[in-house]
């Protein structure tokens, strides 16, 4: 019988690994190489990287003068900061608490937030619209935030609380002997050793509240506060449809979300394989 | 005067009892070791004196005061834990004086007790490191510096000594004892290791099951243990237990130290075969399979040569035997 070699076993991982790479970006290739060319060059060859010929920045011009996208640009970036901003405070402080103190209903508490992962938020889209508009938030980045604040938060507490599990009791412990109340235990000694359980449960925040476009075009169509993935829809007409400004558009807003996640990755690697090699 | 009382103390979770009343009396100045096997609650035990699990009812008192509902920092109290606990985003200097900042003492009285403890401890190189530069025994003594640091009323130790190699937790063991002698300090100490509990305590808790089995100097469980737990729990290798009535006697249970059985090769009482020998220089320890009275330990000073599968006859010293009825409760 044939011993696979180290070797082979490596080449035939890496295989895998580049096909499935080649195969998830393939889109995203295909969107960026076309937003830099000319309309009927996108029509013609869709899969042609752009050559001096076929060049063209239109998509782009066109998107930048549309006065407004600076603005969509703005608003995506209020509402994803601040909703992650609040799905891992108020996550990570629930999660504490359920990981942490023995009290009655301690499982169900914890079952009851998990709920919201298998439940899909926009289930409720016409009572959340409902209150929305009797609370007088329609139209505002504060009803955004809100939602998405609520839909991140059951995936949140699941993870979170299973991460702090982990955190040593000695350590807290040795907090409280010390003197420490409570909140400074949570922020100074556990936050920082769930770092990387937080930078995923940002990522795995992040992105679709980036790509949502179901919430803001419901609850903020107004023009001061579309987002990004609203605001690339103007460019998709019933009839006709600029597709070198759809793509720039889409190709801008990889950026941001690219960034973002260049930050967390770092985090989110040593997350996802902690506890695996120990 | 009792630097700790303890009334009828017990504690559950949900329906388990973990801790069944226990009653005891730490004087000023004493070095008192709990020990027991796994399980036993000895640690939840020290746990609730310090103030981390609430007592289900009965009463623990510091220096005389009820702390029953006293928050552990307001205790007067230092813990040393078996994973260290340090704070890993604080140097040395600041985990040591963490405790007094909350206090509120000002900048220069910490710095001038950190630096008191560190003296003592000989970790002035390290006060500027974080505790990922230390090795684990550099680490436990700095976890045994910022207790020295609060100059508390009462010491906790738990299983200080479990994540250190075996000459490391020597040479913390002889630290921890000299450090008791010089700040004539009153420590609570858990181990299950008993040679910790033997070299270190005045005084030593036997626990088992959440319930208190003896409390007394090393030497006189030794000498004198209550039960057959005790008496296999102090001393290393384990005491024999022999059924006495195969021998005349008239208890259930005779236990004879491994270093008080006779071992011969011509004359004895009980025959067996040699099944395994470990020769340590100091003292060999021969092993023997017996029809009648199971696995026995023989320990003898000096080396001697006795070959595995050989037969040998062993005779109890009878005068340094001790005897046990049926329930395992020794009889006087």
């Amino acid at each position: 019988m044939a011993t696979r070699t180290p070797l082979s076993r490596s080449i035939a991982a890496h295989a895998v690994l580049i096909a499935y790479t080649v195969i998830a970006l393939f889109p995203v290739f295909v969107i960026v190489i076309n937003s830099f060319k000319s309309r009927r060059a996108i029509f013609a060859e869709p899969l042609a990287i752009p050559t001096p010929d076929t060049f063209d920045l239109v998509g782009y011009t066109t998107v930048l003068k549309q006065g407004d996208f600076f603005q969509y640009f703005q608003n995506s970036m209020v509402v994803t900061c601040g909703s992650l901003f609040f799905v891992l405070l108020f996550g990570a402080m629930a999660a504490f608490a359920l990981s942490e103190y023995r009290f009655r209903g301690n499982t169900l508490m914890g079952l009851y937030l998990a709920l919201g992962i298998m439940i899909p938020i926009r289930l409720g889209t016409v009572a959340i619209l409902q209150m929305m508009v009797a609370s007088g938030l329609v139209n505002t980045l504060t009803a955004l935030v809100l939602v998405y604040t609520a839909q991140g938060l059951p995936l949140a507490v699941f993870i979170l609380s299973e991460f702090m599990k982990q955190v040593s009791d000695d350590l807290k412990n040795a907090g409280r002997i010390d003197g420490l109340s409570e909140y400074r235990i949570f922020f100074t000694l556990v936050l920082p050793l769930v770092r990387p359980a937080m930078a995923t449960v940002a990522v795995f925040t992040m992105i679709p509240i980036w790509n949502d476009l179901w919430f803001p075009l419901i609850l903020a169509p107004a023009e001061e506060v579309k987002t990004i993935t609203l605001g690339s829809q103007v460019f998709i007409g019933q009839f006709v449809t600029n597709w070198n400004a759809v793509l720039a558009a889409l190709s801008l807003a990889i950026v941001p979300v690219l960034v973002l996640y260049l930050i967390f990755s770092r985090q989110l690697i040593r997350g996802i394989t902690a506890g695996a090699v120990k | 005067m009792a630097a700790l009382t303890l009334v009828n103390v017990t504690k559950s979770f949900g329906k388990t009892d973990v801790i069944k009343g226990v009653d005891l009396e730490v004087q000023t100045g004493e070095f008192c070791v709990f020990v027991g096997p796994s399980g036993c609650g000895k640690s939840t035990l020290l746990r609730m004196i310090a103030g981390l699990e609430d007592v289900s009812s009965g009463e623990v008192m510091i220096n005389g005061a009820r702390v029953n509902d006293v928050a552990p920092a307001k205790r007067e109290i230092a813990m040393v834990f078996q994973s260290y606990a340090l704070y890993p985003h604080l140097t040395v200097r600041d985990n040591m004086g963490l405790a007094l900042k909350q206090a509120g003492q000002s900048k220069a009285a910490v710095a001038k007790s950190v630096d008191h403890a560190a003296a003592m401890l000989a970790l002035e190189p390290l006060l500027a490191r974080r505790p990922s530069e230390l090795s684990g025994g550099q680490r436990q003594r700095v976890a045994i510096g910022r207790a020295i640091v609060r100059t508390p009323k009462l010491f906790l130790f738990d299983e200080p000594l479990s994540n250190l190699d075996a000459a490391l937790r020597v040479a913390t063991r002889i630290e921890i004892a000299k450090l008791h002698r010089d700040l004539d300090a009153t420590m609570i100490y858990v181990t299950h290791d008993q040679i910790e509990a033997m070299t270190l305590a005045d005084r030593i808790v036997v626990l088992r099951d959440g319930r208190v089995e003896q409390v007394g100097a090393p030497m006189d469980l030794y000498n004198d243990p209550d039960n057959t737990f005790v008496a296999g729990f102090i001393g290393s290798p384990m005491m024999n237990f022999l059924h006495a009535g195969a021998l005349g006697m008239r208890s259930a249970t005779m236990g004879v130290r491994p270093e008080h059985l006779a071992i011969s090769r011509t004359a004895g009482q009980i025959e067996g075969t040699v099944s395994h020998v470990e020769k340590l220089g100091g003292e060999t320890l021969v092993y023997i399979n017996t029809a009648t009275q199971g696995l026995l330990t023989v320990r003898l000073f000096g080396e001697h040569d006795y070959r595995v599968d050989e037969t040998v006859q062993l005779t109890p010293e009878a005068a340094r035997a001790f005897h046990f009825d049926a329930a395992g409760l020794r009889l006087r």
